[in-house]
């Protein structure tokens, strides 16, 4: 198969020299790309170096006319109105949101603006028999009717690949697809890319995670700050530290920065810590957790997404989670209440959220706005406000954590990941906590933002904090912790050592419970 | 939005013709508010031979108003937190009931019954508060099912009469001025130089001084905003919005003092609308009201107690439609059970246009008391041309209509 894709190679769409430029900022500049027919074209590069913007001019999403440049598709040159245009020649695009409609059915989603129906009747059972077709293209078993918020992501995203493939889909282009995936899901996926592109599929891809892009990708185009950097052809050999380099304009032969910590003594003790699901009052999610972290340590919980790792930190983090919660909590020793939120901030306990833009900012306020949120008195007299003093908590976050923006004022909604997340952490250090809870901290955010992020949670650790890091990344929790709990269906199921912890042993504990 | 924060500018210094064009685009909507409303009154004015700002009109204009304008600040800490009240209108009308059956049935003080409508007004709030805020349940119903039951309480309470008159005391809420405290030479001498019959000194004075405040206030923003190297809007803008502004307020001001002077019923809408405003500007629990509005999950979890702040909310909301009531009820001298019909749509109409979003979040008390004070000039304009009610109700619409797809306009083309 892979030669035969390999044998007709002509180029399939080309895109030359696309500027596109926003009131202020020239988010394209002379990008271009070559994707051939039949192969796997990784597009990398940091967060808000243009990657998506480039993916909306193809689509149509950003209409002709308002960019400058070429594209030629099939060797004819195309000019797209909008997304329709670009589906109606085969271009489709799988957004990182996923665009299902949760409370419809596989099958609904599926043809969704593209019914099978007679003079607008739909044919249910044609609708379902096709579906059931393009589910078994995907490697799905679920019945066509099931709804899809009954399904894991995983499984939507597959949802959503088949809702393409019913469009007879020429240029297939995944945005992140595995940024909310498990390791094998995520697994599944990429395997399921190959398994399109010997179909003749042609995808391009774009992903933070090296990894996978070694995994799948027969050409690799890294772009940075709106330009494209260099062009890498798999068959001559991918190195994630030329990709690394390309992408950050800088070496990078460290992933982690170095660290050198001196844990003290124990300063927060969990124990016996369980909690009952919300609704299924018999479901015990957390199941008698105990644990420990100490001063100016770094400790990790690993697990798969749905072992319980969110839950037990938001239970802790004033009930936020969770029902008929029970065990103790102590920190340097003494029992502490956290049963509400603002006792928890109160006891010295930060949690910064999972998901950044639901859970951890208000979007369209200002930096300013969400940094002194978590602790308005510290700003204020008797219930008002001290704008000026505001502004000197933002900017001091702003210097410190190296938040890139002109101006403290600027809304978040208009920041990076990187540095949207850097927001969220100013909020919760401006708590002043003893303990930060940090769940999935880098998750969507690119490789120099990572970086950064790294060592301000070695910065913290230094200080002599107690931070307890969630992430479903394992190298991150291995290159990070000092300790690594592993979770699995809600309980401990073991502790790992900095110096024993490996993917693989994480993974036989999670598998030999 | 009709004052334009500057802290809500990111852009770079507007120093060019382009600088000042982005900053206008970026702050249209506060600008297009403020000049909507003087090309309306410009219009009215023309087209009225000049009726509209006639003294006894100017006047006229601001009592009919008034309790729309105190009821638009709770509906906009309500909107602003992500929610609506749709009962405002029948608890209005109900409140009016009660102080008409306490004094008028039962001889009751009009201290006593002041307070007693206000902790009722409030209780009402506070019992529709409890379900939305404790119990989940979506204001848009629960207000809904209070709109009919307040209704159908008031045309228990005065079983389906209109019962009054109030005393003299009661009517002044609504119909009485602020009298004149400067001495009466003052006003004599001024009255001969303006060449007028009185001038109502304590009215002028009032509103000289609530300009010059204003004003003042505006330049020590600004002076601030230099300070922090915060990008401030271009003077040339500064200096003419506020000197409209400040115009406008002293005319008005001067109109009311050459009638009857300052009506008790601007005083105390004046008052509410400085605290509410400040209320939601500048104190922790305004602040508090647009994170949750904003983003209630991160609110939450930010160690803001959300559901005891929506609670508040809509207290306050009953209280305000109480006072509201109180006002309405001595302006017409009797409470009908239909007082208050169909009045929520006015409020929250008022609030939308003066730049609320529906999602919660946004919106400010001096946008919606514009909003409020657009929409009267509309109706009273209309009134005096002779427009039916008919063509009134379709012109309100499409200006309501106009102004929410300006805003979404605007936020479109800014991306």
């Amino acid at each position: 198969m892979r030669d035969k894709a390999r044998a007709d190679m002509t180029t399939l769409l080309e895109m030359r020299e696309i500027t596109k430029e926003f009131p202020g900022v020239r988010a394209l500049d002379r990008v271009s790309i070559s994707v051939r027919q039949g192969e796997i074209h990784a597009v990398c590069g940091e967060n808000g170096a243009g990657k998506s913007t480039l993916m909306k001019v193809l689509s149509g999403v950003y209409p002709a006319g308002s960019y400058d440049g070429e594209i030629v598709f099939e060797g004819k040159p195309i000019a797209f109105r909008d997304i329709r245009d670009s589906e109606a020649c085969g271009i489709i695009i799988i957004h990182q949101e996923l665009a299902l409609v949760p409370q419809l059915s596989i099958a609904e989603n599926i043809f969704l603006g593209n019914e099978r129906a007679n003079r607008g009747v739909i044919d249910w059972h044609e609708t379902n028999r096709r579906t059931e077709a393009l589910l078994a293209k995907v490697g799905l078993k679920e019945p066509p009717t099931t709804k899809v918020d009954s399904i894991g992501v995983g499984k939507q995203q597959l949802v959503e690949i088949a809702k393409a493939l019913s469009k007879e889909v020429k240029l297939l282009i995944l945005d992140e697809p595995t940024a909310a995936l498990q390791e094998n899901d995520s697994r599944k996926l990429l395997d399921l890319m190959l398994e399109l592109k010997a179909q003749g599929v042609t995808c391009i891809i774009i992903s933070h995670k090296l990894g996978e892009v070694r995994y799948v990708a027969d050409t690799v185009t890294v772009i940075r700050d709106g330009t494209t950097v260099s062009t890498l052809d798999a068959s001559q050999g991918l190195s994630e530290d030329r990709i690394v380099r390309d992408m950050v304009g800088r070496d990078m032969t460290h992933r982690f920065p170095d660290h050198d910590r001196k844990p003290g003594e124990t300063l927060l003790e969990v124990e016996d810590w369980s909690v009952w699901h919300p609704e299924h009052a018999e479901r015990r999610v957390i199941k008698d957790a105990s644990f420990t972290v100490r001063r100016g340590e770094v400790v990790g919980i690993a697990g798969l997404m749905g072992s319980g790792r969110t839950e037990l930190a938001m239970s802790l983090f004033g009930r936020s989670y969770g029902r008929n919660i029970s065990g103790q909590v102590r920190m340097d020793g003494k029992p502490v209440d956290v049963s509400t939120v603002d006792r928890a901030i109160g006891a010295g306990i930060s949690y910064v959220t999972e998901d950044r833009k639901s859970l951890g900012l208000v979007l369209d306020e200002t930096i300013r706005f969400n940094t002194t949120l978590a602790n308005l008195d510290e700003v204020s007299s008797g219930g008002v406000l001290n704008r000026n003093e505001e502004t000197r908590v933002a900017e001091k976050f702003r210097d410190t954590l190296a938040i890139r923006t002109p101006s403290v004022f600027q809304k978040v909604v208009n920041l990076s990941g990187g540095n949207q997340q850097k927001v969220v952490l100013a909020k919760w250090l401006n708590t002043m906590p003893e303990v930060l809870i940090l769940d999935e901290p880098t998750r969507g955010i690119d490789v120099g933002a990572k970086y950064e992020i790294y060592t301000i949670i070695n910065e913290l650790a230094d200080q002599g904090k107690a931070v307890l890091m969630i992430s479903s990344e394992m190298p991150e929790l291995i290159g990070m912790c000092d300790r690594i709990y592993v979770m699995n269906e809600g309980a401990l199921v073991g502790e790992l050592t900095a110096a024993e912890a490996s993917q693989e042993r994480i993974m036989s504990l999670i598998v030999n419970k | 939005m009709a004052t334009v924060h500057s802290e809500d500018i990111a852009e770079p210094a507007p120093q060019s013709g382009k600088g000042i064009r982005e900053y206008l685009t970026s702050h249209l909507r506060e600008y297009g508010l403020l000049f909507a409303l003087i090309a309306i009154m410009v219009f009215f004015q023309l087209v009225t031979d000049g009726t509209l700002l006639r003294a006894v009109n100017v006047t006229n204009l601001l009592l009919q108003n008034s309790y729309i304008i105190i009821m638009a600040l709770g509906m906009l800490v309500v909107i602003v937190s992500g929610n609506i009240d749709l009962s405002v209108g029948s608890v209005m009308g109900f409140i009016g009931a009660l102080a008409a059956v306490m004094i008028v049935n039962f001889d009751q003080s009009m201290i006593v019954t002041v307070i007693v409508c206000l902790i009722a007004g409030a209780a009402i709030g506070a019992a529709q508060g409890y379900w939305i805020a404790y119990w989940k349940i979506p204001s848009f119903i629960v207000t809904l099912a209070g709109m009919l039951v307040f209704r159908g309480l008031s045309l228990w309470l005065l079983e389906g009469q209109s019962v009054g008159p109030f005393p003299r005391e009661f009517q002044l809420i609504a119909n009485g001025f602020v009298p004149d405290i400067f001495p009466s030479g003052i006003g004599t001498t001024l009255a001969a130089i303006f060449d007028v019959r009185k001038v109502n000194v304590l009215a002028l004075a009032t509103g000289v001084v609530a300009a010059g405040a204003l004003v003042w206030i505006g330049l020590r923003q600004r002076a601030r905003n230099r300070a922090y190297g915060i990008v401030d809007e271009p003077r040339s803008f500064f200096i003419a919005r506020n000197a409209i502004v400040a115009a406008a307020i002293i005319f008005i001001t001067y109109k009311l003092s050459t009638f009857r002077g300052l009506p008790n019923v601007l005083l105390t809408m004046g008052v509410l609308t400085v605290i509410y405003a400040f209320l939601t500007q500048n104190t922790i629990i305004g602040r508090r009201v647009y994170a949750l509005g904003g983003n209630a999950k991160a609110a939450k979890l930010s160690g803001i107690k959300t559901e005891r702040l929506t609670f508040l909310a809509f207290m306050n909301m009953g209280l305000l439609a109480a006072a509201a009531g109180l006002v309405f009820a001595a302006r017409l001298n009797t409470a009908t059970p239909k007082a208050g019909f169909a009045l929520e749509l006015d409020v929250i109409a008022a609030v939308f246009i003066g730049g609320a979003s529906m999602s919660g979040g946004v919106g400010t008390i001096v946008g919606a008391v514009v909003g409020a004070f657009l929409m009267g000039v509309l109706n009273n304009g209309m009134s005096i041309m002779g427009i039916g009610i008919d063509y009134q109700q379709m012109i309100k619409g499409l200006v309501l209509l106009a102004a929410v797809i300006f805003d979404v306009y605007n936020k479109q083309k800014q991306g």
